[in-house]
């Protein structure tokens, strides 16, 4: 079930197509919810274009009480986000994706492509790369910035032949003993035809499997989303983070209301009930740890963001580096312990 | 699916004693629309004796046919926190638990047995779709944790019957982790060196497909039974096209090389019999010193 659904273009500069990083005014990809702010922060950025085309204004006054006002309302928003608005905040285009990741936390990244097999799947990113100069295998979904990297991509949604590139890249690890760090963020596996042909299931089952066989360590961080099966084929780690307001569930809150409630636009109680939040799947004892996200979410500081991820995923290397060189029983331990205490224990 | 709904009861039958009703009932095959008396229809493990279109059965009458004699013994499932999110949406899922008990008679939605088929010991597990679509969640994990072990403290194959509309949605991630924890159980039977079989049976989807139910030493289907991950409607939605005659059916993923082996289910005894048999380096069974199945 595909996980969908993209957030209301900017308002404040209807038409303007947004573009990473431009100087040129309006840069940020509002969300419904955070239309107030996106009027509050647009009238303070009228004010100072206004003032630049006439310097006897002074407007600079009036648009600091009106930066403070945009302040107070995004600490207010993301004070509690709840599970649907946590859903927009983890789909949002500007949040950094797998390829920023590797980019800015990685050195000597060398993809390694294709399944031996049939393909190179676009959606899953992977190769040998440095982290904090220890050579390791990183592997991950990658969704696309744009709408033509989105096609390229396929939003982020791999086929059999991306499981099969991981399974081949996780083995390679595995016998040069390098770490493993994954990094989720996808809709969910491709509902295609050919995907169907070439075995999705059994290939996802694979990667899973491989996943629970590897002694070196596997660390997973769910970035954005982590959508049901295609996650779980490169999360089964022997440690799970999860950024602030991404979400990880066995199926779309969309899908989920309109199988369970027969109407899609139900969303807001099938997030609800899911329990797809990183700080219900923390108590729950599906994840190890939360990663902060900067005010407002990854989106609005991706270095930030970027830079926190980074830091956990050298305290849980370090970590897993004390325990030895085969981590496959503990591994196979958390798992098959899993789900054993709700939410009330 | 619901075949039993199909059935003709005439008004007499409410006379006489619940024994002696199943001979009296019809079933329609939702294939070819033959009538079947439903004895027959039993005696026929749930195959229309006039389309060959193999309809669901329970893991009961499943294992009833299977086991030497008919007769085996439930291996005991840990009972797993029940409705582990507090899940509601129209209904509570404790009250669509307790409806699924009701209707099915069963307490979950899968069954594990242990006893012999042609004298060879074996542990089985069958999962119910008429126990909330079969689908997967802490119990049905346990079940499968369960055999496993049991076969490994026994060193006896494990023979598993799939049949899932996929994850228990009402249990969220915690279904969804069941997709590790089974394949750590199934790690667990080929560290052992013991054979794992796997039958698909109509319908097998979504995360079911995507975890234990792919990882068999040996892969058999029932004929035309619906095998995927993501079903036809859902594929058909995203490409905007329609789907090729018999797509995911058991035969189109035998063509695929996605199968072993598509074997009806009349014959799936003596086949599994004798490929576990080989797997396992025992002398082939004397067919004739066999004890006859119970039906
Ligand atoms: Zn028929």
């Amino acid at each position: 079930m595909a996980f969908g659904a993209a957030p209301t273009r900017c308002i404040c500069r209807p038409g303007v197509s947004y573009s990473r990083g431009s100087q040129a005014g309006c840069t940020m990809t509002y969300l419904e919810f955070e239309k107030p702010l996106a009027e509050i922060e647009g009238k303070a950025e009228e004010l100072r274009a206004l003032a630049r085309k006439n310097e006897a204004m002074d407007v600079e006054k009036e648009a600091v009480a009106l930066d403070k006002k945009a302040a107070d309302l995004l600490r207010e928003l993301y004070k509690s986000l709840d599970p649907w608005r946590k859903c927009q905040v983890a789909r949002h285009p500007d949040r950094p994706h797998c390829k920023d990741y590797i980019e800015a936390l990685f050195t000597e990244y060398t993809p390694l492509a294709g399944d031996r097999n049939f393909a190179d799947d676009p959606a899953v990113m992977g190769g040998l790369a440095r982290f904090n100069d220890t050579p390791v295998v990183v592997i991950g979904h990658e969704k696309g910035h744009d709408t033509k990297s989105r096609i390229e991509h396929n939003f982020g949604m791999a086929r059999p032949e991306g499981y099969r590139k991981a399974i081949r890249l996780m083995d390679l690890a595995d016998r040069f003993g390098l770490p493993v760090i994954t990094l989720i963020d996808t809709p969910g596996a491709y509902p295609g035809k050919g995907a169907e042909e070439r075995g999705q299931a059994e290939a996802i089952a694979r990667s899973t499997q491989k996943c629970l066989e590897i002694k070196v360590p596997l660390i997973s961080v769910v970035i954005g989303e982590g959508g049901s099966g295609g996650a779980v084929a490169f999360a089964t780690g022997d440690r799970v983070a999860m950024l602030e307001h991404s979400i990880y569930s066995v199926i779309s809150p969309e899908g989920c209301a309109s199988i369970l409630w027969k109407d899609a636009e139900k969303m807001r109680e099938a997030a609800e009930a899911l329990r797809l939040t990183a700080q219900d799947l923390l108590k729950l004892g599906v994840i190890d740890r939360i990663i902060a996200e900067p005010l407002g979410g990854a989106q609005r500081n991706a270095n930030a963001a970027m830079a926190a991820v980074g830091s956990e995923i050298a305290l849980l290397l370090d970590e897993l580096r004390e325990k030895g060189p085969d981590l496959v029983p503990e591994r196979r331990r958390k798992y098959l312990a899993m789900g054993a205490k709700g939410l009330a224990a | 699916m619901n075949w039993i709904s199909n059935y003709v009861r005439p008004k007499i039958n409410s006379l006489f004693s619940r024994r002696e009703v199943p001979e009296n009932l019809w079933t329609k095959c939702p294939e070819c629309g033959t009538m079947l008396f439903h004895r027959e229809l039993s005696e026929n493990l749930n195959v229309c004796t006039s389309c060959e279109h193999h309809m669901a059965i329970t893991p009961r009458e499943r294992f009833a046919a299977l086991f030497d004699g008919g007769v085996f013994v439930e291996v005991p499932v840990p009972d797993p926190v029940i409705d582990p999110l507090a899940f509601r949406d129209q209904k509570k899922y404790p009250d669509r638990l307790k409806a699924a008990q009701k209707a099915a008679g069963e307490k979950e939605a899968m069954l594990v047995a242990d006893g012999e088929v042609g004298r060879t010991p074996i542990i089985a597990a069958a999962q119910d779709f008429s126990f909330m679509a079969g689908s997967m969640g802490m119990y049905v994990g346990n079940a499968i944790v369960a055999a496993a072990e049991r076969a490994v403290m026994l060193r006896r194959p494990l023979v598993l019957f799939a049949a899932a509309g996929g994850a228990r949605m009402q249990e969220g991630i915690l279904s969804l982790m069941q997709m590790p924890r089974t394949t750590v159980a199934v790690q667990m039977l080929n560290e052992a060196g013991l054979p794992y079989i796997v039958v698909l049976t109509h319908p097998t989807t979504g995360g079911v497909t995507a975890s234990y139910a792919m990882l068999g030493d040996v892969q058999i289907a029932e004929p035309n039974a619906l095998i995927c991950f993501a079903g036809p409607r859902v594929i058909e939605q995203t490409i905007r096209e329609k789907l090729p005659e018999g797509f995911q059916r058991a035969e189109y993923l035998l063509d695929h090389g996605m199968l072993d082996r598509v074997t009806h289910r009349k014959k799936l005894r003596d086949e599994i019999i004798s490929i576990l048999r080989m797997l396992m380096r025992q002398p082939q069974a004397i067919v004739a010193d066999l004890p006859a199945p119970s039906r």
